[in-house]
């Protein structure tokens, strides 16, 4: 499952806030920010609740599971360390909870993507982070 | 008239467009295109009193619009960067004759230019889309067009045919255009579809060729233009918004800001989309135009692609859109390539558009749009009474 670990690409750089979401992801957990005053659910990770302005905020484990709201099947990368991989697919992902975050599409063949179609998250090693990917539901989940 | 107009523009400044610089400066490209709009208008360099500048001037990270003043020795009373990616253009232009009306200043240049040198630095971005897009392999702007595009197709069954013809429509327009970047290299609906994908459903002549190149105009009151060179072409409308940064935070992927940025701007010109001699809309790919025809109110949402196979679109059409070629036909100087399209309408609207003058051009709908279809602002440009 990863095809992409040994690609030398940008990882993401972690801010104060941003944290938590990346070391719940190294140990397999998918995580988002919740408002303490709204019950807003929140991605990407903030200071402020982006509906209420409240900072008071908690981090939730979440469902991992989704929708594809759109996709793009990747040939020319704008990164050239993604050029190795290519073609991959990138999709925004409407969460269960609400917002939507972009992320990697892995365990399907990109002819067989779909807008519409429910993906669950896969935590997929790429350099020294774990990141979450999605892949089609299983019956099991 | 159908609205006071609270400002005009004067003069027009354009360099020709080249693939590659060598040795330029931004700073150098800027005086070049400023002095050749402020010649246009013919006025004195010292009669320029508002400066507004772009946010990507290659020498200074800070004190931009100083930075740029000083170089070209003028000393402004109202100098601002405007910072709204490929919006910058058209949003310069209100914000010029604001002033004006304001009292701040007189004659406002506004500039936009952009090198392209050999060796060119990487982004040192630290800002959300670093963090949470490009990690996952969403680099550069292609995806942020590709997935509004893929959701179009998706919900009103759109095809790649009819996204095709925008970008032919853009090649057509082109051929009569000698600085466009493609005058001598139409391309058919065909030739589009058989382009490589880039990232699907965008094929590569659905995307704007980067070029280098400068735009400018120059903005002076109503009362102002009336005493010089050419009839004046009035700021009749605008209307701006800014909706989000990231394409995950878009409120709709096939509706965009620019909907109500052009309510706004035919409100207040008291007009409506179809009574416009020219749609100059930004066109940094084809799903940008389908979504502005759309936002526009020409036809139902999700109908584009029957509203293009209905009617025509170059300067002898029914609706004559982007007849410099637009960005896919002139080529994309960066945040100048929005200003492409106000140099445009205010060739058609004084006339002097050469062979491919619209007859009688008298209203022009100018847009622009940055980022991943998040900052958006709408012009309505009239001809002298």
């Amino acid at each position: 499952m990863s095809e992409f670990e040994s690609l030398a690409v940008p990882g993401p750089i972690p801010t104060r806030v941003t944290r938590p979401f990346w070391d719940a992801a190294s140990e397999g957990r998918f995580t988002l920010q919740r408002c303490d005053t709204c019950g807003a659910w929140i991605f990407y990770p903030r200071s402020h609740c982006p509906q209420c302005w409240s900072p008071r905020l908690s981090w939730q484990e979440a469902s991992g599971r989704g929708m594809v709201k759109s996709f793009s099947v990747i040939y020319r990368p704008g990164h050239p360390g993604w050029a190795a991989a290519a073609p991959y697919v990138v999709a925004l992902i409407e969460l269960e909870e609400g917002p939507t975050m972009l992320s990697t599409l892995v365990d399907i063949a990109p002819d067989s993507v779909k807008v519409g179609m429910r993906v669950a998250v896969r935590f997929v090693p790429v350099g020294k982070f774990a990141l979450p990917m999605f892949a089609p539901l299983s019956r099991s989940e | 008239m159908a609205a006071r107009s609270p400002g005009a523009i004067a003069g027009i400044g354009e360099l020709k467009p080249v693939r590659r610089t060598q040795g330029a400066t931004t700073l150098g490209l800027i005086a070049e295109t400023v002095r050749l709009a402020v010649e246009d208008a013919g006025l004195d360099k010292d009669a320029i009193d508002g400066l507004l500048v772009g946010p990507q001037v290659g020498e200074t990270p800070q004190h931009v619009p100083a930075t740029v003043a000083e170089y070209l020795g003028i000393q402004p009373r109202m100098a601002n960067v405007v910072d709204l990616g490929g919006a910058s253009g058209a949003g310069m232009v209100w914000r010029a004759a604001a002033a004006i009306a304001a009292g701040m200043c007189d004659a406002v240049v506004c500039v936009l230019a952009n090198t392209r040198e050999d060796e060119a630095p990487r982004s040192p971005n630290r800002n959300p889309i670093r963090e949470f897009d490009v990690p996952f392999g969403a680099s550069g702007a292609n995806i942020s067009y590709a997935l509004p595009m893929q959701r179009h197709m998706a919900k009103y069954e759109s095809t790649p045919a009819q996204f095709a013809r925008i970008a032919a429509a853009a090649r057509d327009n082109a051929q009569l255009n000698p600085l466009a970047i493609f005058y001598g290299h139409p391309a058919s609906v065909d030739d589009i579809l058989a382009s490589p994908i880039i990232a699907s459903p965008l094929h590569l002549y659905e995307i704007v060729m980067p070029v280098a190149g400068g735009e400018a105009v120059v903005v002076v009151s109503a009362e102002r233009a009336r005493g010089l060179k050419h009839p004046p072409v009035h700021l009749l409308g605008a209307g701006e918004k800014v909706t989000h940064r990231a394409i995950s935070q878009a409120p709709s992927l096939t509706s965009g800001p620019l909907k109500p940025a052009m309510q706004q701007a035919l409100a207040r010109a008291g007009v409506g989309a179809s009574a416009m001699s020219l749609l100059s809309f930004y066109d940094c790919y084809t799903i940008m135009v389908a979504m502005t025809i759309e936002d526009a109110g020409l036809c139902a949402a999700g109908g584009f692609g029957r509203w293009i196979e209905e009617h025509s679109l170059g300067h002898d059409g029914d609706f004559p859109l982007n007849t410099h070629g637009g960005q896919l036909g002139f080529g994309q100087p960066d945040l100048a390539g929005g200003m492409t399209h106000v140099v445009e309408a205010v060739r058609q609207l004084r006339h002097d558009a050469g062979a491919r003058q619209i007859r009688n051009a008298q209203l022009a709908l100018v847009t622009g749009n940055g980022a991943t279809v998040s900052e958006a602002t709408a012009l309505v440009l009239g001809a002298d009474a």
